[in-house]
């Protein structure tokens, strides 16, 4: 805003200075802050505190948790969005919307109900822990299930629209030069829904990572175990350990920048593939 | 009520949307802007309406400074190419949505504004459609409504963005001549922007030829056609023919200034002003029928004359008497030429030809 | 939906189980814990159910809850509409920096955000002392519950209207200004009615956030039974003393919450779905009418 522009329409310093002020004093101050007290250590604390014995469990059950539940997600999602799209069948619409269910279940809701589902007492825990001897209550294995069912619909939700926009010519085009079904799914669809997969898949892994509520219940919380990082990070809060608990907050924070920068580059990614061909179509002056 | 535009630039960036544009149009005179897209026309109507700034110069309304009035305050009718309609709102709501947000002390009563939408809508011959919103209307209903919408707050000036852009064929030639009509009984001066070079010809009173932010030529709709006063305005106005001088020496003899025009210098002739003669005489070319195709109320007759292919209509009178085929020499010579030189026009010539034969 | 194509479509083997692995895993993932939810509430029968909801300490946690929604709720429409109308129809460099720190309050887990909060108000915080020395609690009483809230639920609002009010262009409000219409006279008469649904619709997702959130508010709540508990706070403490049927109660009623979101949600993507449909949809003939 250099020059003394005009608009026609009104209210742009008033919304613009309004969001600013806003966003700064609710986000960018108190991110700035966590920097700042994180700051007060010296690089060697910092290091010390991050990369201690319980902290690097931690982020070993954190990641490797979130990675297999995004993993399971990638899968069953693509599978998912392609029946919701490509099939047709009874209570179609009303099992699309019950896709977004854990975007509106509380965390703790769903924390307790699969933590009882799934303890060696509830419907599911009896049949895989007394059938099949596999336990899933209080471990990493619940950690799991949880975080898989909080990242499902970020999955669902991304692919669907790039299935539906797929043009059936494609398809027909791939049939006509002699491709079986097979081939035209791996060889014409998938790399078209690849883009959009991953960015799911990332938007799940991003979520999961920083997911508490519905964790805490199903995990048993085992220092070292089933302890996840926001655990940790409440407990050194509850033990009055300030610096401990921002130092890992720093960690968590820098590694959600990275997911969100990866997630806006897919998209942008995504987004160029898909407008590229319509280069020319540009506006009239 | 006249506008004038002095010295109007604009940038978006590095793009030159508008250098240096003057121009003056005067109450009561349907203008139209016309240009291929990118040219900078829609700017120049944004800028006049208000809704755009322009780095430097002025626009004055009626000999006043009008540069720095906010659109709301310009008294500027405008009619957008997508029609702009309000689609949470009836017709009727849409045409009176003017009167309604007029200030407390000027706002007419109720039964005025029923009054005068409804007058209005008339006026567009849609009054029968006040109740409907506007996604329950025709395209061409679309923009009638629009344009009535913009009439209610009697403007002092009517500026429309490609008014009929978005419509068909038949509705556009149907819209045009009602535009024209309802123009000559407003007393207002009317701008429209217009790729469309038949448009443009048919509605104005004069035409504003503009590329690459400049104008080419300003006038009446016959000048700029018969008359054009760059090789862009040529091309750009009508199918034209384009002639090497220098390589094609046998035009010199029909056109003197060609011969002594340097390299470059083009002879540019419409396809309508070339007439086919069965024998040779001073100056004709000659060349051979490559493809003969009846177009409506013309014959398009494709020759071919030292490697380059040109193009000339018949009317299908002069068809029947030439009866071409293809395969056969004919010589062509121009009935109406022009010589440019890089921009500048260094000859304009007109031959009479006689009945032909 | 259209007709699916016949080369399109895979073989019945294929169809059937795929369609039954969606089916297992929505129905293992999200159906099973939802009916659980009801079934763990409803255990001991409806007495012991309607029992525990009348507990006053649950009830006191529902009001807060909708206390806290209530209170965060204008302040995310103001942000999110403006910062909808800056972005959506001007021009402005840092444009794209602004649609990404939007995006942060997303990506930061919930208990980062409840622990910003605590490093400046908190008792070692910056502000700490000072707001010690003048009595106002803001970490574990409301207006921290309420801060952590709108920290969580800031991009909802903005996020929904941004692609929405990009689409629809500037055109009606230039037409509105060019016809003499004032600033508020444009945003009431135009602008909000076009957007109205998009505006539901993020409310619809925000107060869902709002009414659910755990992490954030747990980390500055303090836990104070009555006081400072919001209903899914309840929830964890009561499950951690064993009382099964109170805390499946009030899941239950973050349950039902969650049902009518979904159901509301759906309504309104079906209203907007509509509105595009009538946009989009082909012209009527053109009727030529003779001018005279």
């Amino acid at each position: 805003m250099t020059s003394k522009k005009h608009h026609v329409l009104p209210g742009f310093g008033l919304s613009l200075g309004y969001s600013l002020v806003y966003l700064s004093l609710l986000v960018l101050i108190p991110l700035a802050g966590l920097v700042a007290r994180s700051a007060e250590l010296s690089w060697a604390q910092f290091w010390q505190i991050a990369t201690a014995e319980r902290a690097l469990a931690a982020y070993r059950v954190t990641f490797g948790t979130a990675f297999i539940a995004a993993c399971v997600n990638g899968v069953f999602g693509l599978i998912v969005a392609w029946v919701l799209v490509r099939y047709e069948f009874f209570g179609k619409k009303l099992v699309d919307a019950f896709v977004d269910l854990p975007f509106a279940l509380p965390t703790a809701v769903a924390g307790i109900t699969l933590t009882t589902l799934y303890a060696n007492t509830g419907w599911v825990g009896q049949i895989l822990e007394g059938w099949l001897g596999f336990k899933v209550a209080f471990t990493p294995a619940g950690i799991v299930v949880a975080l898989i069912f909080i990242g499902i619909p970020f999955v669902v939700r991304t692919v669907q629209p790039v299935i539906e926009d797929i043009e059936p010519e494609v398809e027909e085009a791939a049939a006509s030069l002699g491709a079986s079904r097979w081939q035209t799914f791996h060889r014409v669809l998938f790399p078209a829904l690849f883009p959009a997969l991953l960015t799911g898949f990332t938007l799940s892994f991003s979520r999961a990572v920083g997911e508490y509520g519905s964790v805490i219940f199903i995990a048993g919380n085992m220092p070292m175990v089933s302890e996840i990082t926001p655990l940790l990070i409440i407990s050194k809060l509850e033990q009055y350990d300030l610096p401990g608990a921002t130092v890992l907050a720093v960690v968590m924070l820098v590694i959600s920048f990275v997911l969100l920068l990866s997630i806006n580059l897919l998209q942008w990614w995504t987004a160029s593939r898909h407008t590229g061909r319509h280069v020319d179509e540009g506006a009239q002056a | 009520m006249s506008i004038e535009v002095k010295n109007i630039s604009k940038r978006f960036g590095n793009f030159v949307a508008l250098d240096n544009i003057s121009l003056e149009i005067p109450t009561g005179e349907l203008v139209a802007l016309l240009g291929p897209s990118g040219c900078g026309k829609t700017t120049l109507l944004r800028i006049i309406a208000g809704m755009e700034s322009a780095d430097t110069g002025q626009v004055l309304f009626h000999g006043e400074e009008a540069t720095h009035v906010h659109t709301r305050e310009r008294q500027v009718g405008f009619v957008f190419q997508h029609y702009a309609l309000f689609r949470h709102m009836s017709v009727f709501e849409n045409v009176a949505f003017g009167l309604r947000v007029k200030p407390r002390a000027e706002r007419p009563s109720e039964g005025e504004i029923r009054e005068r939408v409804m007058k209005l809508l008339k006026l567009v011959q849609l009054d029968w459609l006040a109740e409907r919103y506007p996604s329950q209307l025709s395209g061409g209903q679309r923009q009638r409504i629009a344009l009535a919408r913009a009439l209610a707050v009697e403007p002092k000036v009517l500026l429309l963005d490609e008014p009929f852009g978005a419509l068909d064929t038949q509705v556009r030639k149907e819209l045009r001549r009602w535009l024209r009509h309802l123009h000559d009984e407003m007393h207002i001066a009317s701008v429209f922007v217009t790729h469309d070079q038949e448009e443009a010809l048919e509605v104005a009173d004069r035409v504003v030829v503009m590329n690459k932010g400049h104008i080419e030529q300003l006038g009446t709709p016959d000048e700029v056609y018969s008359a054009p006063a760059t090789p862009f305005v040529y091309r750009f106005l009508g199918n034209v023919n384009v002639f090497h001088s220098r390589v094609h020496g046998q035009w010199a003899e029909v056109d003197r200034a060609a011969h002594v025009a340097k390299d470059d210098a083009l002879a540019f002739v419409r396809p309508h002003d070339i007439e086919i003669q069965r024998e040779s005489s001073a100056g004709a070319l000659s060349a051979s029928v490559l493809h003969v195709q009846a177009i409506g109320p013309l014959v398009r007759v494709e020759v071919e004359h030292q490697g380059e292919i040109f193009e000339v209509e018949l009317t299908r009178e002069r068809h029947n008497q030439l009866a071409l085929t293809a395969g056969e020499t004919v010589w062509l010579r121009p009935r109406n030429l022009r010589v440019f030189q890089g921009e500048q026009m260094v000859s304009s010539q007109t031959f009479d030809l006689g009945a032909g034969i | 939906m259209n007709q699916i194509r016949t080369v399109n479509t895979e073989s019945r083997g294929v169809r059937w189980t795929l369609m039954a692995l969606a089916f297992a895993f929505l129905f293992f993932f999200l159906g099973l814990p939802l009916l659980s939810v009801f079934a763990e509430a409803f255990r001991q029968g409806f007495g012991p159910y309607w029992q525990a909801l009348a507990e006053p300490e649950t009830l006191a946690a529902i009001w807060l809850t909708v206390f806290v929604a209530l209170a965060v709720l204008p302040l995310n429409i103001l942000f999110g509409v403006a910062t909808a109308w800056a972005v959506a129809k001007f021009e402005f460099r840092g444009k794209s920096l602004l649609t990404t720190l939007l995006d942060l309050p997303f990506a930061v887990s919930p208990v980062v955000a409840g622990l910003l909060f605590i490093l400046i108000f908190g008792r070692q915080g910056w502000f700490g002392p000072w707001l010690a020395a003048h009595d106002i609690k803001i970490i574990f009483a409301l207006p921290g519950m309420i801060i952590a809230t709108m920290f969580i639920t800031v991009p909802y609002i903005a996020r929904e209207l941004i692609p929405l009010m990009q689409s629809q262009g500037k055109d009606e409000e230039e037409a509105a200004v060019s016809l003499g219409a004032s600033g508020w006279q444009m945003f009431w008469r135009v602008s909000l009615p076009n957007i109205k649904w998009g505006l539901l619709y993020g409310v619809i997702l925000s107060n869902a956030r709002a009414m659910g959130e755990f992490g954030a508010v747990s980390v500055v709540s303090g836990h104070i039974r009555g006081e400072t508990n919001t209903l899914p706070l309840h929830v964890e403490i009561l499950y951690n003393e064993y009382n099964s049927v109170g805390a499946f109660a009030a899941a239950s009623v973050l349950a039902l919450l969650a049902l009518v979101t979904l159901v509301a949600k759906t309504f309104v993507e079906w209203r907007m779905q509509k509105e595009t449909d009538m946009l989009n949809a082909v012209l009527p003939p053109e009727k030529t009418t003779a001018t005279n």
